[in-house]
């Protein structure tokens, strides 16, 4: 291994560790301009202009906070859970290409750390150890919300695993390669060759799991606040909540990049062009992040599971059999 | 005399009782249900109208200590007393009425003959932590001196910061200002009163 090679991975590591890490606090200010927005509220103004300045408040105060570890928690669980939620929605984004590769003072860089042949496996696997923090943390909290968070965490992510892995199936069929670099050059002819018009309904499905993936509002049921409080997070406080939530928006930001990129062209030709369309193509996935959360109700674990294992495992099982008929005959 | 009024009670002949089925039994009638509700798009329709607020952008929020609601002249917050335009004394003239009325015993004054041989008010306290603000002695007040203001950002370190006679009275720079806000609510002269007046009727 090269010295430039590794140089160049190290600097990539920590750019997408700090812009992502920015992005994860400005998301919260997004979500809680835009929430305000569609219910007639102004949302944050006071801190900056605009409000623009919350994030840093949020932040200093996420950051001085005192850090309680309560007297019957098992600590040193409790204490790595929130890791594990932030450590793997960050590991699954080493295989993700952000933007097309670009030259940059005469040296090629490819924006992913990574270019694993078996990206999408990867990102999956990842993600679904991040199911490991709210379970372990709920587990580990000695208390009976985060208990029941915890248990509904296993449920819900057992159930949505399932659709996300056979919806993603299809698509793989036609790519024949599990690297989201190959996914795009697939696509790269123009709109009419994006999965999505081959697979709308494995689009469809793997959208509807990762609201499940990320916990977000029609599936937040994991860290339900009208029901048990904040879930896993009720005993936490300081900068362990705080990576709780670095780790749930920045699993956010990036399903909202891995989904074009599976089913809506990614960055196309790789132009500059493709490339803004792939940061407006993931600007819309994570404002309909927020816009259901401003729009839908909750549905509650029995549902969830109804929904997952009665209706969209089965469709995903017919998406990918029809798929494997037609790419035979 | 029937109950027809008592029992239609002048709802509009346009409403009409929703139209709900009975719920699904069996297996066939909740799957029919199920594929009804998932393409009759109600989601999108959620969706719609939150969209539409946002663009609409007809944001309700006061910023409170930026900006305020106007309150009603009917508010009761924390007493005034007002002082005479004529003579910029006081208006209060030791009747005692309030004390009389106050349902919570919380108002006490006291009142000396003073040296014009006319009655002052030497004491006068109101005890907020008793009053429950509901008006009877601005109502009763005969002289419209005692009113409720309209102050009702009355954080302090102490309550008594508010009750004294001469934190409710009209500061005297105020009152040479002619800035006096007369009191339009509760108990106040309503705005036609001159003309509801009515000659005493002497020719018995």
């Amino acid at each position: 291994m090269d010295t430039a090679y590794l140089i160049e991975t190290v600097i990539k590591v920590v750019v997408i560790l700090l812009v992502f890490s920015a992005l994860a606090g400005i998301g919260t200010y997004f979500e809680r301009k835009i929430l305000a927005f569609m219910q007639r509220r102004l949302g944050p103004m006071n801190v900056g202009p605009y409000g623009l300045l919350q994030v840093a408040a949020d932040g200093i105060k996420l950051f001085t906070k005192e850090d309680i570890i309560p007297t019957n928690v098992v600590a040193p669980i409790f204490k790595i859970a929130p890791v594990i939620t932030a450590a793997t929605a960050f590991m699954a984004a080493a295989a993700i290409p952000f933007l097309p590769q670009f030259t940059l003072f005469g040296y090629t860089v490819h924006p992913i750390v990574a270019d694993i042949n078996i990206g999408i496996l990867y990102i999956l696997g990842m993600m679904g150890v991040g199911l490991y923090g709210p379970l372990l943390g709920g587990m580990a909290s000695a208390n009976k919300f985060s208990l029941l968070s915890a248990a509904r965490g296993a449920a819900v992510f057992i159930s949505y695993e399932v659709v996300t892995g056979l919806s993603i199936l299809a698509p793989i069929m036609l790519v024949g390669s599990l690297s989201l670099v190959d996914f795009n050059e697939y696509q790269a002819g123009g709109i009419g060759n994006w999965i999505v018009w081959s697979q709308p309904l494995a689009f469809v499905l793997f959208w509807i799991a990762a609201f499940a993936e990320t916990g977000r509002t029609p599936f937040h049921l994991i860290a339900n606040d009208h029901e048990i409080i904040d879930g896993f997070g009720t005993e936490y406080s300081g900068m362990r909540w705080g990576l709780f939530a670095i780790g749930e928006y920045a699993n956010m930001f990036f399903l909202s990049f891995v989904i074009p990129l599976l089913f809506l062209g990614g960055y196309g030709d790789g132009t500059l062009l493709g490339a803004l369309g792939l940061l407006a193509k993931m600007a819309f996935f994570f404002f309909f992040f927020l816009w259901t959360r401003a729009a839908w109700p909750d549905v509650r674990p029995d549902q969830l599971m109804w929904l997952c294992w009665k209706v969209l495992m089965p469709l995903a099982v017919i998406n990918v059999v029809i798929t494997g008929f037609i790419m035979m005959f | 005399m029937n109950n027809e009024q008592f029992n239609n009670r002048n709802v509009n002949d346009s409403y009409y009782l929703v139209d709900i089925k009975d719920y699904p039994t069996d297996g066939w009638g909740k799957f029919k249900r199920v594929v009804k509700r998932t393409f009759r798009g109600e989601l999108f329709v959620g969706l719609w109208v939150v969209l539409r607020e946002m663009i609409k952008f007809d944001i309700h929020t006061i910023q409170y200590p930026l900006e305020k609601m106007p309150i009603g002249p009917r508010y009761r917050a924390v007493h005034e007393m007002k002082r005479l335009w004529e003579s910029d004394t006081e208006r209060c003239i030791g009747c005692g009425l309030c004390e009389k009325i106050c349902i919570s015993d919380c108002i006490r004054m006291d009142t000396k003959i003073d040296e014009y041989s006319r009655k002052e008010v030497s004491q006068y306290t109101i005890n907020l932590g008793r009053c429950i603000f509901c008006g009877y002695c601005a109502e009763v007040c005969p002289e419209l001196a005692i009113t409720h203001g309209g102050e009702y950002e009355n954080a302090s370190e102490q309550r008594e910061h508010f009750i004294l006679y001469e934190d409710m009275l009209t500061p005297i720079d105020t009152m040479k200002a002619g800035k006096q806000l007369e009191f339009e609510g509760f108990g106040a002269i309503t705005p036609h009163e001159d003309e509801r007046m009515k000659k005493t009727p002497l020719a018995y």
